[in-house]
């Protein structure tokens, strides 16, 4: 157990944390904002490293497979929304629909269960071989960084805008934004739209950070995003209000989910345990605001 | 303003709990028309109010607002001419936004959603002033969440969003119903003095027999999905209660048996 080890894992996990924090504020659009579990996620991940991955190997861009990979993943956001309105399937059905058929959808992008791309042989944006030893301006955890920086700017106006208000009084209060005359099916679906593409902007940038997309890698994506955002509001919901700091704790969140993560597997707990844990952990921090109201409300005695 | 050419709805046809709610009801409404509703549970007010508001389609008949037919507009397109309130002072706001912002959801009722700012700071200035009004006090806490407030400021706070642009028509569901009565009679006398500026169509359902009689220049009594009296006029202004029981024994054939909504 030496400790140097353990140091030398967080800048990794710093980067990782960063990617995964793009994929968790996604997370929080459903789940705070449209107060809807949305389990198309675990798919729309991978479809976002599977098509990144599968352009770049085709010859575009960087950016170019980035963008494709966000509007693919906008694409799954919009079916889920479909199902779920249209269709009028729970919204958690709906996703796991949408996941289970991107599973089918992810293997034809790829053509088989896993591409892998090379970092020597590729531009790529942000890469594990990135972090340490580059200039600041390719340093996977700056470039990361900037860009969660960038999507907080871009969601904190876009939720200020009429269209933003119209969806955050959907997920509020479905009646009252009805009476309001806002169509919230479609504020349901634009929500899971946005959701999903950055979920697959994510995917894009795990697939090129791991050098590989994978049909599994976003196995189990929802309960990392959803530990994200609960961790994000247990240690810093109290500090703030404002909806862009908000986004960002979320983001911090997911850096020490993995910072966690890292210090369990240091501890040397066997890797094949670590869903396990994260899915009680996300259990007891999603019972903790039930139990509080369950067992610890205190009933005011008569004077 | 109003018109119920024969609405009808039942609830799950064809299974046990089959409710015929509504049953032919006609209703012309005129313009700056106060209406009253009042009937027992279950008499098919808030479903005739449900129909207008188009929760859900109608089986038959035609409503038609200002003249316009919106029998099949959906919910949110009708909105446009609709302020509405409900009885659940949750459901009318939504809590996790603020004042101004509920407000400026209202302000835009009946406008396609843009990527224009959401709440402009002159609009602000607008609403504190119409806060004020209100004389509740919730001018000073205008970036607060409506979830912090109490039951009777949301309603009045509700029925300053459903009158912020002025309705074809105002629907109110017993949005006094789950006050207190001191409240109850702060938030019904603004409704009056709203409706008397403004010169709002409106409809209003209460549980209240007295309330009934004292607001509004028409009443209507509902009984099984249909209206059993339309008293208007010289009629109504004279009314008592009375009056008002004596009549629905005389169309119903019965006691009226509800003591709520004698005494309410």
């Amino acid at each position: 157990m030496n400790v140097m080890n353990l140091i030398n894992a967080f800048p990794g996990a710093i980067a990782q944390g960063l990617i995964w924090g793009i994929m968790a504020i996604g997370v929080y659009i459903t789940f705070r904002i449209l107060d809807i579990a949305d389990l198309s996620v675990d798919g729309s991940l991978c479809t976002g490293g599977a098509v990144c991955i599968m352009m770049m190997q085709a010859g575009f861009n960087v950016w170019v497979s980035m963008l494709v990979a966000l509007l693919a993943g906008m694409l799954a956001g919009l079916v889920t929304g479909v199902f779920n309105t249209f269709f009028g399937i729970p919204a958690i059905l709906a996703g796991i629909l949408t996941q289970l058929g991107l599973y089918s959808v992810n293997l034809k992008i790829m053509g088989k269960a896993n591409q892998a791309i090379n970092v020597d042989k590729y531009n790529l944006l942000v890469s594990l071989r990135y972090i340490k030893g580059v200039s600041l301006i390719k340093n996977t955890i700056f470039v990361v960084a900037i860009l969660i920086l960038v999507l907080i700017g871009v969601l904190y106006w876009f939720f200020g805008t009429e269209l933003g208000c119209a969806l955050r009084a959907t997920g509020c209060n479905e009646n009252m934004a009805r009476a309001q005359g806002i169509n919230t099916d479609k504020g349901r679906i634009l929500g899971l739209v946005l959701s999903n593409g950055l979920v697959a902007i994510a995917g894009a940038l795990l697939g090129q950070y791991q050098g590989f997309a994978d049909i599994n890698m976003g196995r189990g994506a929802i309960v990392i995003g959803l530990a994200a955002v609960i961790i994000g509001e247990a240690l810093f919901g109290k500090l703030f209000d404002n909806f862009a700091f908000k986004l960002f704790t979320v983001g911090l969140g997911s850096v020490i989910y993995y910072f966690v993560l890292q210090i369990v597997i240091w501890l040397g707990i066997d890797t094949d345990l670590l869903k396990l844990l994260s899915a009680l952990v996300v259990a007891i921090f999603l019972a903790v605001p039930t139990w509080k109201k369950r067992y610890f409300t205190k009933v005011k005695k008569e004077d | 303003m109003l018109e119920l050419i024969n609405i009808s709805k039942t609830f799950n046809p064809g299974t046990v709990n089959e409710k015929q709610a509504l049953q032919g009801v006609n209703l012309t409404l005129e313009d700056g028309d106060f209406v009253t509703v009042i009937g027992g549970n279950g008499a098919g007010k808030s479903t005739m109010l449900n129909a207008i508001a188009g929760v859900w389609p109608v089986d038959s008949g035609k409503i038609l607002i200002d003249g316009q037919d919106v029998t099949a507009l959906p919910e949110y397109k009708r909105a446009q001419f609709l302020g509405r309130v409900f009885q659940d002072p949750m459901t009318g706001t939504a809590a996790t936004m603020g004042i101004d912002e509920n407000l400026a959801l209202a302000m835009r009722r009946g406008q396609s959603r843009t990527l224009k700012v959401g709440l402009k700071k002159d609009e602000r200035d607008n609403y504190r002033e119409l806060l004020k009004g209100l004389g509740l006090g919730l001018e000073d806490r205008l970036t607060s969440k409506v979830g912090l407030l109490s039951g009777g400021q949301r309603q009045a706070l509700t029925l300053l969003m459903a009158t912020l642009k002025r309705p074809k028509l105002l629907l109110l569901d017993e949005h006094t119903a789950a006050l207190d009565p001191k409240t109850a009679a702060k938030v019904l006398q603004t409704t009056d003095e709203i409706i008397a500026r403004d010169n709002l169509t409106t409809l209003m359902i209460t549980h209240n027999m007295k309330d009934a009689i004292a607001h509004g220049n028409r009443l209507i009594m509902m009984m099984e999905g249909k209206i059993i009296l339309d008293i208007k006029g010289e009629e109504k202004k004279n009314l008592t209660v009375e009056d008002l029981l004596h009549k629905f024994e005389e169309v119903s054939g019965e006691q009226f048996a509800s003591d709520k909504a004698i005494l309410g």
